[in-house]
């Protein structure tokens, strides 16, 4: 039994990397993940990933600041304390136009943001989850978990046949712990 | 995407023969992962000593008052308010380049937009400082906060542009550090993965655990689209709100409607200048030549061309106005800003903005470094004589000649001014010494698209258009960072 847990393939070009991933997938091979320097478009659907929900969180967050603060207004200048400025009305929706519109940009950034870190698991000080050191530099690495999975030897020739310029069989998930 | 090959006719936006991305990372981490230089340093302390005067006669101000500055009964608002405009301003152009120019898909700006958008923060902080020193106790910032307190509660006045600006200032600064911090994230991954010991663990905590995988970056993809979709609008609020707190006023000069739009050019205009007099240094000090390029500076100087001529036209609407108007007290003020005493502000203004920058017309001084950088410095002069103009010139003459009066500025008020340019460039040379000032991963996405390298083979690879690869050719003899053109 090999002690092998991942096997990352290990690309320097994302076009030959896209190959790879279409290579393993011609010949059934599940992909864990794949780390890349940079956003490379058409990965995602390849691995039958979702398109990412934050749009409408971004909107939900929206709708909440510009109702928060123009109720906020509403309430100091209309209800609680209305002034007389030159018989005008205290209700003067124009006049709440821009900060309505500063805290729908305000709740918008924020709330998107947060749910971001949120759903991925970013937040200050996380150990970092890196299978390669280098895939934050310059290789794009498609990592396989090995378990279960056909003949590693197989695996390592499709890889390199799609142009994997390294093939490591790691015993670790992750390097990056210390 | 990465395959996608560019039209030949489009001039690199990435010079040098072997740029690979592994050269990337370490052209760009190379400030971040050695000690600086000679240059850095002397830089660095010059600043710090301009930072140390800030601090000084901004803690003067608190202890005695802004009555140490040299303001009167006519002149209220002075060198605090032009100050204000005028970084607020220059804060423009980061935003400008991070979120419109992403939403047009200008490729270019992926070399320029951290740096631009640093820059941005610093300017608003010290914009905001201003905002703070002139309030004389700033303390009482609070009460330009909605929150409730013991008068009543007496809340703010949301009728006012002042408390519009509150929102929009502080809005616009959050907003541009939550977008530059989420796109620094890959950057600071990069330096971890690359970093030993200590180094390792303190970017390793700023990078949050970021890995780069197919969820996160599709996630980050779709943040970034989207701040870039409502920094737009806000960038456009916030000096539209800033020129709303002359604008709504009934004070000649001020009271025109024409101030937000001449306001936000002006604003992108000063930016782009600033951009570009930190991006002519930092290329040079950095050997960021291959990604800095004179196509770069060139496209910014285009920008500040058009800004420009938009000022320049709003000027002359504004005189004609005036004169239109019929009203006298608006033309006498228009009149006043050139035969008036303060005719020199006025002379430094429509010369620095206007007549200056049409010399960008000419491919010859857009393409020429040392005179772009003359001229970055002589738009921020004008700019800054421009808010001056607008403020103490009209401010100086009102209604009653009884009351009219001349602005002299003390040495606070000249110290705080200096002092927050100290303030501005101490935290830009830390910025370039601890952060990638270029964003790596954004680069590397256009390398295999838009490099000259990519170019070169594409020349030699396919059929092409005799005539496109002479024009591309030809185009590169203006680039400094390629030698000799095969």
């Amino acid at each position: 039994m090999s002690k092998t847990k991942y096997i990352l393939g290990l690309f320097a070009d994302p076009d030959e990397m896209m190959h790879g991933i279409d290579k393993l997938q011609q010949n059934s091979v599940p992909i864990y993940d794949v780390y890349t320097p940079m956003p490379i478009h058409g990965i995602d659907h390849k691995l039958g990933l979702k398109d990412s929900r934050l749009g409408y969180a971004a909107f939900m967050f929206g709708c909440l600041g510009g109702s928060t603060i123009f109720s906020m207004a509403y309430y100091m200048l209309v209800h609680d304390w209305p002034m007389d400025i030159g018989g005008k009305p205290a209700f003067a929706i124009p006049d709440f136009v821009p900060i309505t519109f500063e805290w729908t940009v305000l709740f918008t950034a924020f709330g998107m943001v947060a749910t971001f870190f949120y759903a991925t698991h970013l937040f200050p000080g996380r150990a970092p989850r890196v299978m390669d050191l280098r895939a934050t530099d310059d290789r794009f690495v498609i990592a396989i978990d090995a378990k279960g999975n056909i003949p590693h030897d197989d695996i390592t020739k499709i890889l390199k046949d799609a142009g994997a310029v390294e093939v490591k069989h790691n015993d670790r998930k992750y390097v990056s712990y210390e | 995407m990465s395959s996608h090959s560019e039209s030949i006719i489009r001039e690199p936006l990435i010079t040098g023969k072997d740029i690979t991305y592994a050269q990337i990372t370490n052209d760009v981490l190379r400030p971040v992962e050695n000690m600086p230089g000679r240059a850095w340093w002397i830089g660095f302390v010059v600043a710090c000593l301009g930072a140390c005067l800030w601090l000084f006669a901004v803690s003067w101000t608190f202890w005695y008052g802004i009555g140490s500055w040299g303001l009167n009964k006519t002149v209220g608002w002075a060198w605090d308010i032009t100050g204000f405009v005028w970084w607020v301003g220059i804060g423009h152009a980061g935003t400008l380049i991070s979120a419109i120019l992403l939403l047009f898909r200008q490729n270019w700006r992926n070399s320029i937009n951290r740096s631009a958008e640093a820059m941005t923060i610093f300017a608003v902080i010290c914009a905001a400082s201003y905002i703070v020193c002139h309030m004389g106790r700033p303390w009482m910032f609070i009460y330009s906060l909605p929150l409730p307190n013991q008068y009543g509660s007496l809340w703010v006045n949301f009728n006012s542009p002042l408390i519009w600006d509150v929102f929009a200032i502080s809005t616009y600064f959050s907003v541009s550090l939550v977008f530059w911090y989420t796109g620094l994230l890959p950057d600071l991954a990069t330096i971890r993965d690359r970093a030993t010991g200590l180094r390792r663990r303190i970017y390793s905590i700023f990078s949050f655990g970021w890995t780069g995988s197919v969820k996160t970056w599709q996630r980050f993809e779709t943040v970034c689209l989207i701040l870039a979709g409502i920094s737009t609008p806000l960038v456009l609020s916030v000096h539209t709100i800033v020129s709303m707190d002359f604008a709504t006023s009934l004070e000649p000069g001020w009271h025109t409607t024409i101030f937000p739009p001449y306001f936000v050019a002006g604003a992108i205009f000063s930016g782009f200048a600033m951009v570009q007099t930190l991006l002519l240094i930092t290329r040079k000090v950095l050997g960021l030549e291959n990604y800095i390029t004179m196509f770069h500076i060139e496209a910014m100087n285009k920008i500040i061309l058009l800004t420009g001529s938009i000022v320049g036209v709003a000027y002359i609407t504004e005189f004609f106005i005036a004169y239109y108007s019929g009203g006298e007290y608006e033309r006498y003020t228009f009149l006043n800003r050139f035969i008036g005493p303060y005719w020199w502000a006025g002379c430094m203004m429509y010369g620095c903005n206007v007549l200056m920058t049409q010399l960008m017309w000419f491919k010859k001084i857009r393409t020429n470094i040392p005179i772009s950088w003359v001229l970055s410095i002589v738009v921020n002069i004008g700019m800054w004589f421009e808010r001056f103009v607008i403020i103490v010139t009209s401010l100086h003459r009102d209604f009653i000649p009884s009351s009219w009066a001349m602005f002299y500025p003390t040495w606070v008020d000249v110290s705080i001014f200096i002092g927050s340019i100290g303030l501005f460039f101490t935290l830009f040379l830390l910025f370039i010494r601890v952060l990638p000032s270029i964003a790596m991963a954004e680069v590397k996405l256009i390398l295999k698209s838009s490099s000259e390298q990519a170019k070169k083979k594409l020349i030699e690879h396919e059929q092409l258009n005799d005539e496109q690869v002479e024009y591309y050719k030809e185009s590169l003899t203006k680039f400094d960072s390629i030698e000799a053109v095969g």
